[in-house]
């Protein structure tokens, strides 16, 4: 069974830029899987629709059985409480301790005291920052900042991890750390859809590869790198 | 029922956090904070002295009003009888508030009050002697139908003459007329920059928290809940911009009050007491400064989110 679907996919912008043409993807609970190609082969049109920041022109998207082309502006929220999602530019409060960045994402649901402090607790033990719970974004590195916005999405335990190039900012090195984070997500039970340039990584991880080029999907490998395009 | 229960408490503490939330934006973003607050309190000191002027004015001219009144002057041939036969007739008019008959004597006596010399001519008549004619003074109920009212009474019998003081009655009632729909205007057009003004402040104050409202969306918050906080947070600067107004209108009209005695240089502009007007007028302008801030929170974040 199919965790997430693109069927048909067509995306264009209103100034007519075509985005995202003749998509079908599958991708199953528990994958990892990255989304490369050159800057405007579509990566992050594709990703945004799986959060429903864009709309599909035509076709559908199911997440987890809804279809996402369809939910309602108002009604956006709902699916963003299930899936959690990671930004280049991590996307922090500036004014907000890393505890409070943190609690935050659980706090609009309205769970109690306690249980908001065990989960983001928790969420922090996972990205190994515990102890930086007083901190303020600014006092933290690159990829500390990183590993916050990771702990605030999956705060919520979400079925779905979308990074959008995640490790853009950040040396290969930290980036590395990050991964290693990600996969221990990745290894708890939790999808990842990750848009990346990172060729490295990419070439690191073994996992499934999608390549996109003007908007179409022309490769799909099982434990790829990119390597494997290269040689095409 | 134990679902709903844990539905509500969800709600009950989504809002306090959000109260809460409201409060601490204020103090985290001070400096915005404060040119909001200030810039609601200077219009609202402004719409104070304007409250505090119109409702003067008002009541000068009420106060004017109130003491036109028409002098009819009865024939010297009418009996007691007509007289009042003529009062009774005057009184059933619907225009006419009272009337009140004087007879010469009182306004002889009245006169002679007035300046010495007049009284030692007024000492030299006896009744039969007295040129003076009785009168009948009459108050109206609507002022602006007066001549008509006059021209009534003239008509009747036994009545020689009317004075109400015409033509300057008529200038008069324009002016106050003019002046009510000036002070209206000007009342309505500064609470409209009011909210202009004070809107367009904190939308400032939220653009520069765009960035807040995006990350709020993207974790999953309601727009209702994005809401919340920035509406509480506009409740709190409208009522901390509002409290140096209400205070200046608190003492300082009290003050000025008690300092004119109540009038302002002459006793025919009698100032409005102080109590109750200073606490309507405090709440007014705490009302007005607390739904404007909200009104311009509202509007400003609504802006920000897709609906």
């Amino acid at each position: 069974m199919e965790f997430i679907k693109f069927k048909n996919v067509e995306k264009t912008y209103k100034n007519g830029v075509n985005a995202v043409y003749d998509m079908n993807l599958d991708i199953k609970k528990g994958e990892f899987v990255f989304i490369i190609g050159a800057s405007g082969s579509g990566k992050s049109t594709l990703i945004k629709m799986l959060y429903r920041e864009e709309k599909p022109t035509s076709g559908e998207i199911y997440v987890g059985g809804v279809n996402v082309a369809k939910v309602k502006n108002n009604k956006v929220y709902k699916l963003r409480r299930k899936i959690g999602i990671v930004f280049q530019d991590y996307k922090l409060l500036p004014k907000l301790t890393v505890y409070e960045n943190v609690a935050f994402a659980l706090e609009i649901y309205g769970l109690p005291t306690d249980e908001v402090k065990r989960k983001v607790l928790k969420a922090l033990d996972l990205v190994g920052l515990k102890s930086r719970t007083k901190s303020y974004p600014d006092q933290l590195s690159g990829g500390e900042q990183q590993r916050v916005a990771i702990a605030r999405a999956i705060v919520n335990s979400p079925k779905l991890l979308i990074c959008d190039e995640p490790t853009g900012n950040l040396d290969p090195d930290t980036s590395l750390e990050v991964m290693k984070v990600i996969e221990k997500i990745n290894d708890l039970g939790t999808t990842i859809v990750m848009a990346t340039h990172d060729r490295e990584m990419v070439d690191k991880m073994k996992k499934r590869v999608v390549l996109l080029d003007n908007g179409k999907l022309i490769k799909d490998y099982e434990k790829g790198s990119y390597s494997n395009y290269e040689s095409n | 029922m134990r679902r709903e229960v844990i539905v509500i408490m969800r709600a009950i503490r989504i809002f306090l956090r959000n109260i809460r939330d409201g409060f601490k934006s204020v103090g985290r973003n001070l400096s915005l904070s404060i040119a909001s607050i200030s810039c609601i309190t200077i219009t609202l000191l402004i719409v104070g002295i304007a409250l505090v002027v119109s409702y003067n004015v008002e009541n000068v001219t009420k106060l004017v009003k109130e003491d036109f009144t028409i002098v009819a002057f009865i024939d010297v041939n009418a009996t007691k009888e007509d007289i009042e036969n003529l009062q009774n007739t005057i009184k059933d008019y619907s225009n006419v508030e009272s009337v009140e008959h004087q007879t010469n004597k009182q306004i002889a006596e009245e006169m002679r009050k007035t300046s010495s010399e007049l009284a030692s001519i007024i000492d030299s008549w006896s009744d039969d002697t007295n040129p003076l004619y009785d009168t009948l003074l009459i108050k109206v109920k609507n002022t602006e139908n007066i001549s008509k009212t006059a021209t009534k009474i003239e008509n009747l019998e036994f009545i020689n003459k009317v004075k109400y003081g015409q033509g300057m009655v008529e200038d008069l009632l324009v002016i106050f007329k003019v002046l009510e729909k000036a002070m209206l205007i000007a009342m309505i057009a500064l609470v409209l920059v009011t909210l202009f003004l004070i809107t367009n402040t904190i939308k400032i104050t939220i653009f520069s928290r765009k960035r807040e409202i995006e990350i709020m969306r993207l974790v999953g918050a309601s727009n209702f809940s994005i809401k919340q906080p920035f509406v509480i947070e506009g409740l709190c600067l409208g009522f901390l911009g509002s409290l140096i107004p209400i205070a200046s209108i608190l003492y300082g009209y009290s003050a000025l009050y008690n300092h004119f005695n109540g009038q302002f240089f002459s006793p025919f502009f009698k100032l409005v007491s102080a109590e109750p007007f200073i606490y309507i007028a405090s709440l007014a302008l705490l009302i007005l400064g607390v739904v404007v801030g909200m009104f311009g929170s509202y509007r400003a974040v609504r802006k920000y989110l897709k609906i």
